[in-house]
């Protein structure tokens, strides 16, 4: 079935504010940003007739603008300096008896996380962010970065540590 | 430790993407358990943080506009190198058109439709995890499908009913996203299915609806832009009532 591009519009406009927030985080660029969301609309809309229908389309959107970016020269440059994924490690536990989550809310201090999220590596960040700010489930997030479930929960993870991790250093300087 | 095992669950908790046995099981744990419970507070406050700092950067308006128009203008230059083929296709579509009309009328709109929720319905109660956010607090509920879906709608309040709210889901119809809310009633599964009224093309108001070949109870009804499908196997009075909760709001 042909889809219309009034209908693609209808679909796609709304999640535009969030696309963007996700491609300026993975870029850190507004510009590279701005291309970055022009282009996967562009080939989205190419795209759309072969979107088979009773599919996630927010999934669909997430994954090609992730793609896009990817091959980016920004994104190759992100991705090579990813340090594999140790999937195959056990889990860690999932909280630590000493957390700085509560310094960190009593602070009230977004920048701090921010920065520390700035600086996760681009699959961690990526993650977290589909996670925890754009609510995705976890299948959604598997439809996203093409990989199973249990990578998404052990990555996720990882993440999350890595994050906390980050966030130490940060909070003992404040 | 002796929680090791609880809290290698905690994240998947609190994503709320444990099987329901097993996230009931966790929330009876985490009551009883000081050290789970501080562990678990920590991580929500954790994923707040991240949630607030992580909605950081909003589009100009001077690129939104120009997205909306390079979207707008696309079918244009489609439009030239297809001509043809679309020509061809039009009348392909008004001659099955004519066809199909003899024999299938509005109804069979509307049949679809029906039969799409009551196979959402059935998909859903299949599924191993049923919702993606589980709680029984509307103020839970409703803010989860904020960003998700392109309307927003109200939750009626349950006090003095015997429904219970088990939580909601996004869910697709013709394309269009809208939101499953899942409610019990004396062990009785009901989905409560919400989309906005204009993208669906059938005509869903009129006569009755036929049970013919639906295996479940289901009322239909428009209010406020949205279309609302309450469906299940509990009684049709008992779908009646939460659809009056529903239509009170």
């Amino acid at each position: 079935m042909s889809l219309q591009s009034g209908e693609f519009e209808e679909l796609a406009m709304p999640l535009f504010d969030q696309l963007y927030n996700f491609a300026h985080w993975l870029t850190q660029n507004r510009e590279e940003a701005e291309d970055l969301v022009q282009e996967t609309y562009t080939k989205a809309l190419r795209g759309f007739s072969s979107f088979q229908l009773g599919t996630n389309f927010r999934a669909w959107m997430y994954r090609i603008l992730r793609n896009t970016f990817l091959t980016s020269r920004t994104g190759l440059r992100a991705a090579s300096t990813v340090p594999l994924d140790l999937e195959e490690v056990g889990a860690d536990l999932a909280v630590e008896s000493e957390t700085p989550e509560t310094i960190l809310m009593s602070r009230s201090n977004s920048q701090l996380l921010q920065r520390a999220i700035e600086n996760l590596p681009l699959h961690y960040r990526e993650i977290i962010l589909l996670c925890e700010v754009e609510e995705m489930s976890y299948q959604e997030i598997a439809v996203t970065l093409s990989i199973p479930i249990g990578t998404v929960m052990s990555r996720l993870s990882r993440a999350r540590k890595t994050l906390r991790d980050g966030l130490r250093p940060e909070l003992q300087k404040g | 430790m002796v929680c090791e095992s609880w809290k290698a669950q905690l994240d998947t908790y609190l994503d709320g993407e444990l099987p329901e046995e097993e996230a009931r099981n966790f929330d009876a744990h985490v009551r009883s358990c000081s050290s789970c419970s501080a562990d678990a507070l920590s991580s929500v406050q954790m994923k707040r943080a991240v949630q607030v700092a992580g909605k950081r950067f909003t589009p100009s308006t001077e690129f939104r506009r120009r997205m909306q128009q390079s979207i707008a203008l696309k079918p244009r230059r489609g439009f030239r190198l297809g001509w043809i083929f679309a020509a061809a296709a039009v009348v392909v579509v008004l001659a099955a058109g004519v066809l199909t009309s003899h024999y299938l009328g509005t109804q069979s709109a509307r049949d679809h439709v029906f039969s799409e929720i009551a196979d959402l319905h059935v998909a859903t109660l299949a599924s191993s995890s049923p919702v993606d956010v589980i709680s029984a607090d509307r103020h839970t509920v409703k803010p989860w499908f904020q960003g998700k879906i392109p309307f927003a709608f109200n939750l009626p309040e349950l006090q003095n009913t015997e429904f219970i709210l088990v939580g909601g889901r996004m869910t697709y119809l013709e394309q269009t996203p809208g939101a499953q809310l899942i409610y019990d009633v004396r062990k009785h599964h009901i989905s409560v299915f919400i989309f906005p009224d204009g993208a669906l093309r059938a005509n869903l108001d009129g006569e009755s609806i036929s049970r013919k070949n639906l295996p479940f109870n289901m009322e239909t009804w428009s209010q406020g832009g949205l279309r609302y499908f309450v469906i299940g196997d509990a009684s049709a009075a008992d779908l009646d009532n939460l659809a009056k909760l529903f239509r009170a709001e």
